[in-house]
Parts: C-alpha cells; sequence; structure tokens
C-alpha cells in the first residue's frame, strides 16, 4: 500500500491525563505532533510534511473532550471535540448558528465524525473553513504548557500559510467563545465550485450586534479565508459598520473596504480576480445573513 | 523492526486482536494484517470514502484511522453488512439498480448507506446525495447508487 512506502514509524501515545500529554509535548519537543481527528495529520505525515517522533492522541483527555456552554460564560469547545457533535448540539444550533454553519460543510461525513475545529485551527490553512467564524465570534484558543495556560485570540492564532503560534510543548485544550449579545447574528459563507467536499476559494465570517431599535450596527466583525497567508481580520471593515444603519449601501461599503486587506494569489482553485470579487459578495450576502439572524427573522 | 502494538477491538461482533506498527492505518491492518480485503483503498487521504467503516456507530475513512486507535472501539466493516445467508437489502437493492460497475467503491458506498438509513427513517433523495458526498463514484455517476439507497429504504419499511 502506499502507507506503507511512505511513513515512517513513530511513537504513538494515548494519555488520559493532560498532565501526561503536556509531559509528552515538553519532553519531545518540535517533535511531538498532537493528534486530534487525524484528517489533516494522517495525510501530512504520509506526504512527509515533518520530522516527527511522538504522536500524541488527545482523544483520550477529559479536558479537550468537554463541550459546555452557559449563558454567563458562553462556549467551550474542547480541541478533540469533533465537527458532529459541534453541529448537533442543540445550544450550539441556537446560541452559536455560525459554528455549525462552518462545522457542517466541513468535508463529508466521514470526516465530520473526526475532524476537530482545534485541529482545523491547529493546522492554520488559509482556507482552513472554521477559523474566519470562530475570529469573527470573537473566540480565544486556551492553550497550555508545562508553564501554565495562556489564552490567544483566533485571529493572532495562525502565523502563516500551515504555521501556528503554538510554542515547542504546548497544546491545544479548547476554544472559548464569549456569550452571544442580545441582538447579536452571525453567518459563515464559503464558495467552492462543487456543493460539498472542496476546499475554500474564498470564505468569510461575520458577526455583529445591532442596537435595541435593530436599526443601527453597534459592533461587527469580519473575517475573511483563502484570500491572504492567514485567514484575516477585516479590522477597517468592521469598524466601518459601528454606528451605521442598516442599509444595502452600508454593507456594500464594508464589502468593498475587505477586499483592501485580501492579497489573494492565482492557484488551480480560483483567480486573484474571482477571490477578490468573491470577498465582496460572501462578506455582503454574510452580513444580510447575519442581520437577519440578529433581528431574529 | 518497529515495535508492534497489541491492540483488542471488536469487528463486525467479533473480539479481534492483533498486532501493528503505530503508523499503520486502520485499512492498511483491515486488509494486510487480517486479510479483511472487503474494505477498499481508494486515495489513502480521506478523499474518496472507498474505505468507510463504521466506528462507534460513526462512519469515518479507515485510511485517516491509525489502526492503533481502535483499541476499545467497536467496528462495522463491508463484511459485517450481509447475513450469513442473505443480502443486507442495500446490498440486494444495488445489486437489482445496478449500481455498480467497477465495484471499487461499492463497499465504501454500501456501509455509509446502511449507517445513514440506520440512523434516519424518511431520508429523500438530497439527504441521501449530501451522506453520500464523501464518497466517490468514478464509473456510475450516482444516479443508480441514490436510486438504490431509496429502494433499499422501501424494501426495509414494515
Amino acid at each position: 500500500m502506499q502507507g506503507d512506502l511512505i511513513l515512517k514509524n513513530f511513537q504513538y501515545s494515548a494519555p488520559l491525563t493532560l498532565d501526561q500529554a503536556l509531559q509528552y509535548m515538553d519532553s519531545f519537543g518540535s517533535k511531538a505532533k498532537a493528534l486530534a481527528g487525524g484528517t489533516d495529520i494522517l495525510v501530512q505525515l504520509r506526504g512527509n510534511r515533518f520530522d516527527m517522533e511522538m504522536l500524541v492522541d488527545v482523544k483520550s483527555i477529559p479536558e479537550l473532550n468537554e463541550l459546555s456552554y452557559t449563558d454567563s460564560a458562553g462556549l467551550s469547545v474542547g480541541a478533540a471535540v469533533p465537527c458532529v457533535r459541534i453541529y448537533e448540539d442543540s445550544l450550539i444550533q441556537q446560541n452559536y448558528p455560525c459554528l455549525v454553519d462552518a462545522a457542517y460543510l466541513i468535508g463529508g461525513i466521514q470526516i465530520q465524525g473526526r475532524a476537530t475545529i482545534g485541529g482545523n485551527l491547529c493546522n492554520a490553512s488559509p482556507s482552513g473553513d472554521t477559523i474566519p467564524a470562530l475570529i469573527a465570534l470573537g473566540a480565544e484558543a486556551i492553550v497550555c504548557s508545562k508553564r501554565g495556560y495562556r489564552s490567544i485570540p483566533a485571529e493572532d492564532f495562525c502565523v502563516g500559510p500551515g504555521q501556528n503560534g503554538l510554542e515547542n510543548g504546548e497544546l491545544l485544550v479548547s476554544i472559548k467563545f464569549p456569550p452571544p449579545k442580545l441582538y447579536s447574528g452571525a453567518h459563515f459563507l464559503r464558495f467552492i465550485p462543487r456543493n460539498e467536499m472542496d476546499i475554500a476559494v474564498a470564505n468569510v465570517g461575520v458577526a455583529l450586534t445591532l442596537d435595541s431599535n435593530k436599526q443601527t450596527i453597534e459592533s461587527a466583525r469580519i473575517a475573511l479565508g483563502a484570500v491572504g497567508p492567514t485567514p484575516l481580520l477585516a479590522t477597517t471593515a468592521s469598524d466601518f459598520l459601528v454606528g451605521k444603519e442598516i442599509s444595502d449601501d452600508n454593507l456594500y461599503g464594508a464589502a468593498e473596504i475587505a477586499k483592501q486587506i485580501a492579497s489573494p494569489i492565482t492557484d488551480m482553485r480560483g483567480t486573484i480576480n474571482q477571490r477578490m470579487h468573491l470577498v465582496g459578495v460572501l462578506t455582503k450576502r454574510a452580513l444580510q445573513k447575519a442581520i437577519e439572524r440578529a433581528k431574529g427573522v | 523492526m518497529n515495535e508492534k502494538i497489541h491492540v483488542k477491538t471488536k469487528i463486525n461482533d467479533d473480539y479481534v486482536e492483533f498486532l501493528c506498527e503505530a503508523r499503520q492505518s486502520l485499512l492498511e491492518v483491515l486488509r494486510d494484517v487480517l486479510d479483511m480485503t472487503g474494505t477498499k483503498e481508494g486515495c489513502n487521504d480521506g478523499n474518496c470514502g472507498a474505505c468507510t467503516v463504521i466506528l462507534d456507530g460513526r462512519i469515518v475513512d479507515s485510511c485517516l484511522v491509525l489502526a492503533v486507535e481502535v483499541s476499545g472501539k467497536e467496528i462495522i466493516t463491508i463484511e459485517g453488512v450481509a447475513n450469513v445467508d442473505k443480502l443486507h437489502p442495500i446490498q440486494q437493492a444495488f445489486l437489482e439498480q445496478a449500481a455498480l460497475q467497477c465495484g471499487i467503491c461499492t463497499p465504501g458506498f454500501i456501509v455509509a448507506s446502511k449507517a445513514l438509513l440506520d440512523r434516519e427513517s424518511n431520508v429523500d433523495e438530497g439527504r441521501i446525495r449530501h451522506w453520500l458526498a464523501g464518497n466517490l463514484c468514478r464509473c456510475t455517476g450516482y444516479d443508480k447508487i441514490v436510486r438504490a439507497v431509496m429502494a433499499a429504504q422501501e424494501n426495509t419499511k414494515i
């Protein structure tokens, strides 16, 4: 078999505690990798993408399997929670439909049963489908090492194509989302030439909050994917909407400004022009849907 | 010689033990260690679904599962779908609807379809097509496959 020829052997461990996992991450340093759903890392290992000695299966660690929501603390998704647990969860469906949008369109059913948003974030693909949703929702990555915990805003987590901001010895434990505010809504959209099972040509996540009259935008976060070396928070476009009335012109304005931070490439999936156009179209449509959700339509 | 790991699992309701290397996928162990060659290798990177098996009730691509991960879990493969002397209604429908040509994708489609019909009732064409999006067929063009799954659903209604 193909795997026989090119997948080098390594040590495997499935620790039952976070402490034990951190011990491995610490002692093997850059030669240790975490295994959650395996949908990216096993493919990359077959392609000899990294020199790895220890694969730490994190699926038996309680903290990484936790999925919890309270109105006051918001949502916490363990780094090993697969997409299917996210989109089948009624509290997430109710409070974070944008996260369901993203988790539901990653791969096919076979992939969704294994793939995690923690892995999607750590894989740091420029086109990673949950990442713009995480950025828009104001998510924070909770990472841990033997030195203790720290938190990284989702928009700062990816530092380059396929490169995350974790230091040697660190493990992503969970992703935390603030509780949804009153009159808030969010949406995630991806463009692919097929209906399913493809990598984004461009994707956009947006989240916004309206005033109590549901006429004016009080805050907004627009995030873009597959149009730069990492998924991006479109700060200027987001700020443009603050205090603005809901109107086609204003949504169009934000979508045009969002294009300014996009620096897409031409590749087999799309051209620079197509991707720029998509940023505009997807941003506007995602804003419209987020507004509908914020209004409770 | 790489170190072998001892794994105890349950495959098609039988307790199974095997030795494998950490790097070996479940697909590789099913086919090359356990001689269960019903599960097929297509792309070996999670795109085609030919190697679909049911792992603790959920379909997965067995090429993207390490064999060491299935310790203590339950697996259903294509070999566990039929009864001893009778095809599963989905298998029967695939034959009757001519929903296969070369056959490489067929075990994956049948296992995935079984998982769907075991979980959900009254699934429509759209749901079947969405559920089977992770299974690729390069011969039939999907129409006959979808029709076979719909026919199997009808045939299993009491």
